[in-house]
């Protein structure tokens, strides 16, 4: 029972990532019909933005006086960080040890950004297009990005650890009722499904209850009516793209404690937030969260040493065996709305 | 009647000069070319063939350094590095036998059919008679597989699978990095002083070639002294999140857990174990361990503070010498160089690599030759020392170099971004050093020396 519980706890926070990322990349999709395979590397610009405020906080100059000898026997002067100098020594701690949470507003205007550049500059050209352009173009532009991060950052995973107040583990199982230490969850694993779930219901609660939602809405069921209404759709799915954007990258941002990040980061999750968003139904947001948690929660499942007993490397092929089930039985996926993708 | 002029005096002159004739385009091509690449002008080609993409390009681009700093130094340019402090004296800044060292480079994307792929190009395209370089054990044995093909020397980089010099071992290869036996022979009376002689052990193992042997060996060492493997799970090579194999271990009995992963994969699961408390865990009324057998600088630092403590093996350090005397000479003279050229010290990849590079042009200068053959029987049973390394071994039954071993703990309280890791003890040749016929290396046969051409 203890196993089954800590694997759904594990389910929930892997599960968190495949549902951000799949429902941006769903959203994007659902308003301006492109498959974007660069979404993943939108995920990983997100924790660089959290790598870069770590790294800007931690910038220094050398002290006046040395105080012993480098590696090379010349004389060693300590870093002195610009950071403690201006806010103190305690603010400036303190801003460095929240330096992942503060990234946040950083990164949110940096993706809505990139996002907007994104679509203006490249994407808005392939609308047109067949899907197969699309996809060409957009894993493209995630090597590129990728590279630019790696000439910038080197390949090599920077830690980025969560705050002081969130790092160790909290003992679940006491609080069901078990023996001390057989449940243990990572305090900030916890901070990061508790975020996703937020955003995920920042970004349903955007769509539902404000007039800009409820256009795009009706944008995403008809297109040509709203544009005949004389509104123009566009700018809003514009809008929507940076949004997406932005959801992708604060996921990013809040998982780097949990994995250091690194520039191919965004290739990791990629295709495995395909397989969410096909299974979830394509264009479908509520579907690409639940296939996010599913898939999550049945990898880790599938990673329970009684279950490889049974069927050895089940853990690898877990998520495609149930895509292939789900959409032999369901072809549109699970939420998947009837028409799209059916042309 | 019969017309015919054969005679016998007829027969044995057109046989004479057609066999002759046969005969001598194939005197003058053996004699153009003895063998693969020979070199004709006044320099020579090097081709070094490492990560400059994908996940190991940081540490491809540290073995690039050190090639570069081995040329220059063979060349005569720079302060000499390990040069002089090089037992063998054939090295004199002169190049390799009087012609100027020059260099190409590939890129192996640490990709079996990418490196194999560059390497052939820098053999056939640009003439290297000598590959070197590479991160991974699977390049390492596919590169090494070309060049006993194609007739040229490999001096293998990083890669530390037993497989490298034992089932899959090449007369045209050498390995002077250390391996998954060595760390486990060098670590376990180690472990054993640390953490006692009664231990469960829990193992993560990369699943792909490394992993396994590192898992056999380390396993057969631990056990030796008494310690129990009660699981062994193996991890897809493409995972990124380690929590759902992390998260048995808690209720495992273990109170060992020995992560045999490498790069991404040890820097990912080492962090989730940290994460999931392992480190402050009791089991069985001792404190719970975590072991690395293999560390890499570049991958400790990618662990930032989840290192500390953390206990594994290293082929090199840079601050052997200082640390542990003068039987490491070589070090300091190889940090120095490294340091002025690039800021910061050497990583045991470097250090590797540059004492490959130096190894080879002294094989060269001892035959005479740079006939792969001649490479090959003045490297065999070959015994040197300032190289950073004390008193080495190139062994003759398998190409393997012996020598000691370092076994490393993370630093508590690192001083700078350099000082990863503290050197916990130097495990000597004597006590890593295994028969040729060990079980763990067989199956694999050197074969003759190949010369090309």
């Amino acid at each position: 029972m203890d196993a089954i519980i800590l694997q759904t706890l594990n389910g929930l926070d892997k599960g968190s990532a495949y549902a951000l990322i799949a429902l941006g990349l769903t959203l994007i999709f659902g308003t301006l019909g492109v498959v974007n395979f660069a979404h993943g590397a939108l995920f990983m610009l997100g924790a660089f933005c959290a790598v870069t405020v770590s790294k800007l906080f931690q910038l220094s100059h050398k002290a006046s006086e040395a105080t012993g000898v480098d590696f090379m026997g010349q004389p060693k002067f300590e870093d002195v960080l610009y950071v403690k100098e201006w806010f103190g020594n305690d603010l400036g701690a303190w801003l460095i040890d929240w330096s992942v949470p503060l990234s946040i507003l950083f990164a949110i205007p940096i993706m809505i950004g990139i996002g907007f550049i994104m679509e203006r500059g490249l994407i808005k050209h392939f609308y047109k297009r067949p899907h197969a352009d699309q996809i060409l173009v957009t894993f493209g532009l995630a090597i590129v990005l990728q590279e630019v991060v790696k000439y910038f950052y080197g390949a090599n995973p920077i830690p980025t650890p969560s705050p002081m107040a969130f790092r160790g583990s909290f003992d679940f199982g006491v609080m069901l009722g078990f023996d001390p230490n057989v449940i243990i969850y990572p305090y900030w694993r916890m901070v990061y499904f508790a975020f996703s779930l937020t955003l995920v219901g920042g970004v349903f609660a955007f769509l539902q209850f404000t007039t800009f939602g409820m256009v795009v809405r009706a944008g995403m069921a008809d297109r040509e009516t709203v544009g005949l209404l004389g509104i123009n759709i566009d700018k809003r799915f514009t809008i929507m793209f940076g949004i997406a954007a932005a959801v992708a990258g604060l996921a990013g941002v809040m998982y780097t404690p949990i994995n250091s990040p690194n520039y191919h980061m965004g290739m990791d999750f990629l295709v495995l937030s395909f397989v969410v968003v096909v299974v979830g139904g394509m264009g479908s947001l509520p579907g690409a969260v639940l296939a996010g948690f599913m898939l999550g929660i049945l990898e880790s499942f599938a990673s329970l040493n009684e279950v490889k007993d049974i069927i050895p490397g089940i853990d690898q092929i877990i998520i495609y065996v149930v895509a292939i089930i789900i959409l032999l039985t369901r072809p549109r996926g699970l939420m998947g709305r009837k028409g799209v993708m059916e042309e | 009647m019969s017309n015919s002029r054969f005679t016998r005096r007829g027969l044995l002159k057109t046989s004479a000069v057609g066999t002759a004739g046969l005969a001598m385009p194939m005197f003058f091509t053996s004699q153009a070319n003895a063998f693969t690449n020979e070199p004709t002008g006044s320099t020579v080609t090097l081709g070094f063939n490492v990560p400059q993409s994908g996940p190991y390009a940081d540490e491809g681009a540290d073995e690039l350094r050190a090639f570069q700093l081995a040329v220059e130094h063979l060349n005569g340019e720079g302060d000499g590095g390990m040069l002089s402090t090089f037992s063998s004296k054939t090295l004199d800044g002169t190049g390799i036998l009087g012609k100027k060292v020059q260099f190409v480079t590939g890129d192996t994307q640490t990709k079996s059919d990418a490196a194999r792929a560059s390497a052939q190009s820098m053999i056939q395209k640009d003439g290297a008679v000598m590959i070197s370089g590479g991160s991974s054990s699977g390049v390492a044995v596919a590169v090494q597989a070309l060049c006993q093909e194609a007739g040229v020397i490999f001096m293998a980089g990083l890669t530390h699978s037993n497989d490298t010099t034992g089932k899959d071992k090449k007369a045209n290869g050498f390995r002077h990095f250390f391996n998954a036996y060595m760390s486990a022979a060098a670590l376990a009376p180690v472990l054993a002083q640390l953490y006692g002689t009664d231990r469960k052990v829990y193992s993560l193992t990369a699943d792909y070639t490394w992993g396994w042997t590192q898992q056999e060996s380390i396993k057969a060492a631990t056990e030796a002294m008494g310690w129990t493997t009660i699981n062994d799970v193996r991890t897809p090579l493409a995972a990124t999140d380690f929590s759902s194999y992390i998260a048995p271990v808690l209720n495992s009995g273990a109170d060992v857990l020995v992560l045999n992963h490498y790069g991404g994969n040890m820097v990912n699961s080492l962090t989730n174990a940290v994460q999931f408390g392992l480190r402050d865990k009791q089991v069985n009324g001792k404190n719970f361990e975590i072991v690395v057998p293999l560390y890499s600088e570049l991958m400790a630092k990618g662990a930032g503070k989840n290192i500390a403590g953390i206990v594994g093996s290293q082929n090199w350090d840079w601050k052997l010498e200082n640390e542990k005397g003068a039987r490491y000479t070589g070090t300091n003279a190889f940090v120095q160089s490294f340091g002025a050229k690039y800021g910061f010290p050497p990583s045991q990849a470097a250090q590797t690599c540059y004492a490959q590079t130096l190894l080879y042009a002294d094989a060269v200068n001892r035959g005479k030759s740079f006939n792969p053959c001649s490479v090959v029987e003045a490297l065999e049973g070959f015994e040197f020392d300032g190289l950073g390394n004390g008193p080495t071994l190139y062994r003759k039954d398998d190409h393997q170099c012996f020598k000691d071993v370092v076994v490393v703990r993370g630093k508590e309280n690192p001083e700078n971004e350099f000082d990863l890791v503290e050197i916990v003890e130097v495990t000597p040749a004597d006590k890593v050093t295994y028969a040729p016929d060990n079980p763990m290396f067989a199956g694999g046969d050197l074969g003759a020396c190949n010369p090309g051409a």
